[in-house]
């Protein structure tokens, strides 16, 4: 539900912590404190957080959330793929949205990748379930997660060329179906 | 099928219409549907089959897990591409004599999905005998449909072959060779993506880029 195309585009509309009076996001500044290079950009915007992390630390900065007491992230709501569009550079992001069920509270983790090079490491090793939308994200976006135990188209059919959800891909496909 | 044809066109025809009266009557009457629920219009042929609207009324006493048992498939729900093998794969283990009902709009004609992933009208992949409108049809249209099947079933005769009804197709099938999909022609499949689809739908043509 939130507005990813308001935050992601119009970085001057977001409120810095250190403006208009807001508390700035305990997790964002835990995150920072544990390893400054982690969190390239915070932004929070209608009372949710969203932390962009380069992608070489996503795995570290998963586990340091899920394992933090404090924290304690130990569910991943969803991992979900975005297309900024063809003209957009970075052009696709990787949301991680967490919760955590004893404290609370919610974060979303963004990782910003160029199409020509969409790699990823998993974090299937922090949470199991990141398995299945590591394949949905793949499938439908052209993400390659490295280290995934098993990363293969999941919606679309195993033949399938291209990937569905970027903004390019045309909403009717390439053909009509036809048996042969 | 083959075999009583034959002898079906031996007979004289005061025959066969007494013959054929009686045995569509006998097809009619219990026209045990095969379930292919795939989608929303599932919940609708639930509810015909159950207490307030029975289709087990009109013959469909049992609805048959296995098609090769099964008399008409209920296609009911969106086919999308990746079902859309093993839906032709179960139509083919169907015994003759065998009939399609595509019920609900995704059947009949893709529905609201006008998108790469739907097949745009189940009528693509088996040969269909009624359609149902709706998203989803009451359970009296299905009861309605089934008997319109029903009306075609009477109309039938058995000197024509279920699967070859013209002369010349007839002689043209050898035994066993009935073009049944089962992806061994995918590896033969250009690898290039090919053009898109060149009717943009409403969405795209607003589009920028």
């Amino acid at each position: 539900m939130e507005p990813q195309n308001q935050q992601t585009s119009q970085p001057e509309n977001e409120l810095s912590s250190s403006e208009a009076g807001t508390t700035p996001s305990p997790i964002a500044a835990a995150l920072r404190r544990a390893q400054g290079e982690w969190v390239s950009e915070v932004v929070e915007a209608l009372g949710e957080t969203t932390i962009v992390i380069p992608r070489e630390f996503i795995v570290d900065a998963c586990l340091f959330l899920k394992t933090t007491s404090g924290l304690e992230f130990n569910f991943l709501s969803d991992l979900c793929g975005f297309d900024r569009g063809p003209e957009e550079e970075p052009r696709l992001e990787v949301n991680y949205h967490l919760f955590s069920t004893t404290k609370f509270h919610r974060v979303r983790l963004k990782v910003l990748v160029n199409e020509d090079d969409a790699h990823v490491p998993s974090v299937t090793g922090v949470w199991r379930t990141a398995n299945w939308h590591e394949r949905e994200t793949y499938d439908l976006f052209g993400v390659i997660f490295d280290n995934h135990p098993d990363l293969r188209r999941i919606l679309l059919p195993d033949d399938w060329q291209g990937h569905a959800l970027r903004k390019d891909f045309p909403l009717r496909g390439y053909e009509p179906y036809s048996l042969e | 099928m083959g075999l009583e044809n034959v002898l079906a066109e031996s007979l004289p025809e005061i025959l066969t219409t007494q013959l054929d009266s009686l045995i569509n009557w006998a097809r009619k009457s219990s026209l045990w549907p095969a379930t292919f629920g795939l989608a929303c219009c599932a919940i609708e042929m639930m509810n015909a089959t159950s207490g307030r609207n029975d289709l087990a009324r009109f013959g469909s006493e049992v609805f048959r897990a296995s098609p090769r048992q099964a008399d008409v498939m209920i296609v009911s729900g969106r086919v999308s591409r990746k079902m859309a093998p093993v839906l032709r794969r179960i139509y083919d283990q169907m015994p003759e004599p065998k009939w399609v009902i595509s019920m609900g709009a995704c059947a009949t004609s893709g529905g609201v999905f006008d998108n790469y992933a739907i097949v745009q009208g189940v009528d693509k992949i088996v040969p269909v005998d009624v359609y149902i409108p709706g998203c989803p049809p009451r359970p009296e249209m299905l009861i309605h449909a089934v008997m319109m099947l029903q009306d075609k079933v009477m109309k039938e005769s058995i000197r024509d072959r279920r699967d070859a009804p013209d002369e010349e197709a007839r002689e043209a099938i050898t035994p066993g060779t009935l073009p049944v999909t089962d992806g061994s022609t995918l590896d033969q499949r250009d690898e290039t993506i090919s053009k898109p689809y060149t009717i943009a739908s409403r969405h795209e043509k607003r589009r920028s880029f």
